[in-house]
């Protein structure tokens, strides 16, 4: 184990130094960095042009040839923009239901994955195959029904009828977290249930902590799919005071589509705030991504 | 107690709020679907039994064949230039300096909200004033078409912001199938004389069949489920062109309150995503390499 270690690391080490040695005259590598960063700016000129039109006014936004940056700056525009929908309302709504999930889909998957996981109860093996199943199901199929159950429990235009059904249920979570309760040896809750622990002693004082990493990568998947969710708060709700971030910009388009520079610092207002926490967690945001291949 | 009994127990205690969740709002909406197919129902008055009726109906409905017809070839101009895209950029990437960067760039449209990505979108593809058909303009003095009210382009628009969208995504999924290809297999093969093209040919793109096929699942079923950036930008049209099976689906049910159509459709759509899961991992099997 040590051997193979330091072995791997010398390996890394002399790769590294080809890599050096070979640099100065790696002429292939140059052009492949000059491709790489022309295609980064693709992917981000949008984003600088999105900000840049969102600080100009009218008659700048249609100059030929564009200005790249705003001249002069219209920095209140963003103020306009978001006095004229109600967007900090909208963002307390977001904020607010996201954060409902997390929590509610933390506890109720991990509840699931551990019993899934470490209790030998009838008709598991049955169970665990239906919410397997329910991972092939897109949420689009089964959107009618949904709308008509809502609608029975009278939550219909109600922040219940986004923040219910997402905490309750998530396959996936339970998925993910099940195969973290797995890798965790039998012997630990065993000798914890002959020391007289009941298993929701098992469950919160051991397992719980052990699975942390797991629980993390599921609360930013879980934030960021409900904060950027559109189909399902664009069907349930209907009041402009209920609206979260992606419906009020939606609207928020159907009423400002000429004012272009309103739109634009709009969408920069709706994109800062997750685009900010993608800069901050972006390691975990991708390791969790990656280990679970899974789609917003 | 016996301890059989208290795992009983302990058991529906711990799975019972996700057992009621996957019964009240997954396993019973999804058999619900299957029944309202095949009622007549408008959510007011009495439901009356059909039978295929609706099905039937949805075959001969133009907005329905129009719909599915633009979501085939949505998927068509979406996934084969997507998976492309992605699986060079990860090559590119796999052992470049800085790539974290360059990652962090490409992964940035990946968790923006599709509704500002739409918005954006349709001002950078504004058929006047937006930026591409300025930079075609002066660039190489091309007058560019009306992107998003050509009957014929408004799809391969959308196709291009789903592509932008969706490339980060594919391609940190390769990114880490890359990563499980073991280092000596190229030693080896550069040992034996391979070249650059051969290595990729030969061993990457073998060894990364696993991924590719995983990726392209995930795609394809992503593909038949687009919706947001069509109703933003287009609202399904010009003329309907854009019109996609969510969005038909969508309209069905929340427009034109016809439950039992819309879920005739949905019905459809799932069982065509479950067909494709099936044949792709059925046929996997002939090209599908996994590493020993």
């Amino acid at each position: 184990m040590e051997s193979a270690k330091t072995e791997s690391i010398t390996q890394l080490q002399q790769r590294t130094a080809t890599r050096r040695a070979s640099y100065k005259l790696n002429i292939p590598g140059i052009i492949l960095h000059l491709i790489l960063i022309l295609a980064s700016a693709l992917m981000i000129a949008p984003f600088f042009w999105m900000v840049s039109s969102g600080l100009k006014d009218l008659s700048q936004i249609f100059l030929v040839p564009p200005n790249l940056l705003p001249n002069p700056w219209h920095w209140e525009n963003i103020h306009r923009s978001l006095t004229a929908m109600p967007f900090g309302k909208a963002y307390f709504n977001s904020a607010y239901i996201s954060i409902a999930i997390v929590i509610g889909q933390l506890l109720t998957c991990s509840m699931a994955a551990f019993a899934f996981a470490k209790i030998n109860f009838p008709f598991r093996n049955i169970l665990f195959i239906a919410f397997l199943s329910m991972l092939m199901v897109p949420e689009q199929v089964t959107i009618v029904p949904l709308y008509i159950i809502l609608k029975n429990l009278g939550w219909l235009d109600s922040h219940l009828s986004l923040i219910i059904p997402d905490s309750l249920f998530s396959a996936f979570g339970v998925f993910l977290l099940r195969q973290f309760f797995m890798g965790i040896p039998r012997d630990l809750s065993e000798s914890a249930y002959v020391d007289g622990a009941n298993q929701w002693t098992i469950y919160w004082r051991i397992m719980i902590p052990l699975v942390k990493p797991a629980l993390a990568a599921l609360a930013i998947i879980a934030f960021l799919g409900t904060w950027n969710n559109f189909f399902r708060p664009v069907i349930f709700l209907s009041t402009t005071d209920k609206f979260t971030v992606p419906l009020m910009l939606s609207t928020f388009k159907g009423l400002y589509v000429t004012d272009w520079t309103l739109m634009m610092s709009g969408s920069t207002i709706a994109v800062i705030p997750v685009l900010a926490v993608y800069l901050l967690l972006q390691r975990y945001i991708i390791e969790g991504i990656t280990m679970t291949g899974i789609k917003g | 107690m016996n301890p059989k009994r208290s795992n009983t127990i302990w058991g529906y205690f711990f799975i019972a709020p996700q057992l009621i969740g996957l019964l009240a709002f997954s396993l019973i909406p999804l058999i619900s679907a299957f029944v309202l197919s095949t009622l007549d129902w408008d959510g007011f008055k009495a439901a009356t039994f059909v039978g295929l009726d609706n099905f039937n109906y949805a075959f001969h409905n133009p907005d329905f064949q129009k719909a599915m017809r633009n979501t085939l070839l949505f998927s068509v101009l979406t996934v084969p230039a997507g998976i492309f895209l992605s699986l060079i950029t990860a090559v590119a990437l796999n052992n470049v300096r800085m790539r974290v960067l360059y990652r962090l760039f490409f992964f940035m449209p990946v968790v923006t909200s599709s509704v500002a990505v739409a918005i954006v979108w349709m001002w950078l593809l504004n058929g006047d004033f937006g930026l591409i058909n300025v930079m075609l303009k002066m660039l190489f003095n091309i007058k560019g078409p009306q992107w998003l009210t050509d009957l014929n382009l408004v799809l391969p628009s959308l196709a291009i912001v789903s592509i932008w969208k969706g490339i980060g995504f594919n391609m940190v999924l390769f990114l880490a199938g890359l990563q499980g290809i073991s280092r000596d297999y190229y030693e080896a093969s550069m040992i034996d004389g391979a070249t650059r093209n051969q290595q990729f040919w030969r061993i990457t793109v073998p060894l990364l069949s696993p991924t590719t096929l995983f990726v392209t699942i995930i795609a394809v079923i992503d593909s038949f489920k687009v919706f947001d950036t069509a109703f933003v930008m287009t609202s399904g049209g010009p003329a309907k062109a854009s019109y996609t099976m969510v969005y038909h689906l969508y309209e069905l049910a929340f427009k034109n309150f016809q439950f039992g159509k819309s879920a005739s459709a949905a019905v459809i759509l799932f069982a065509i995503i479950l067909i494709l899961t099936v044949l792709q991992t059925y046929y996997s099997r002939k090209w599908v390499h996994y590493a020993e």
